[in-house]
């Protein structure tokens, strides 16, 4: 999503490096997707769904 | 740091890079797990092929740097192509992470990634930046 939309940045988090950002963001399971640092994306989507799912989530600010 | 199978992966994958690859490596010397580990990983994915050229920072040092990628704790990976598309990985890329790095790589380097046309769409209506953190573990 990152490469093909310049408004998109991502940041891949190691939970068990950085435990106080996974425990801000309620991490107990992964992959968790936290957009906009207020939104949630839970585990493995299909892509398409994971863009709807990350676009939705993004509107509902 | 990379062995046998993950070595052998990682150069076939490299070898139909589309252009230039650039790993910037934001490291510390103190207070930093895998900081050293992830150092020596990507000095090793960077030897695979001509295409990547690894920088490394010193996030205490060079702080100018570390404004510019926006990067604020260590260990981080900025994996930018021609231009920089605003991926970094925080934490040592491995396990699962790394087939997700080499992916990132071919990505950055093409300029495009393998979506289907449905997402493209979705992405070209976007009007606000989206920033997402992806929460991983490597196993």
């Amino acid at each position: 999503m990152a490469v093909e939309s310049d408004l998109v940045t991502v940041d891949v988090v190691e939970s068990s490096e950085f435990p106080d950002l996974a425990r801000r963001h309620g991490v107990r399971s992964v992959p968790r997707t936290i957009v906009n640092g207020d939104r949630a994306v839970e585990g493995a989507l299909p892509e398409t769904e994971f863009v709807e799912a990350v676009l939705a989530a993004a509107q509902t600010r | 740091m990379l062995t046998g199978r993950d070595r052998s992966e990682a150069k076939q994958g490299l070898q139909s890079l589309a252009g230039r690859v650039r790993l910037i490596n934001f490291t510390q010397e103190l207070a930093c797990q895998y900081c050293r580990e992830t150092e020596l990983l990507l000095k090793d994915v960077a030897e695979l092929s001509e295409l990547v050229d690894l920088t490394v920072f010193n996030l205490q040092i060079d702080k100018a740097e570390a404004a510019a990628y926006r990067v604020d704790r260590v260990p981080a990976t900025v994996v930018a192509g021609e231009k920089d598309h605003g991926i970094r990985f925080y934490g040592i890329p491995a396990g699962y992470e790394f087939a997700s790095l080499l992916d990132a790589m071919r990505d950055v380097a093409r300029g495009s990634a393998d979506l289907a046309p449905a997402s493209r769409a979705a992405l070209a209506g976007l009007a606000d930046p989206i920033h997402l953190q992806v929460f991983v573990t490597p196993t």
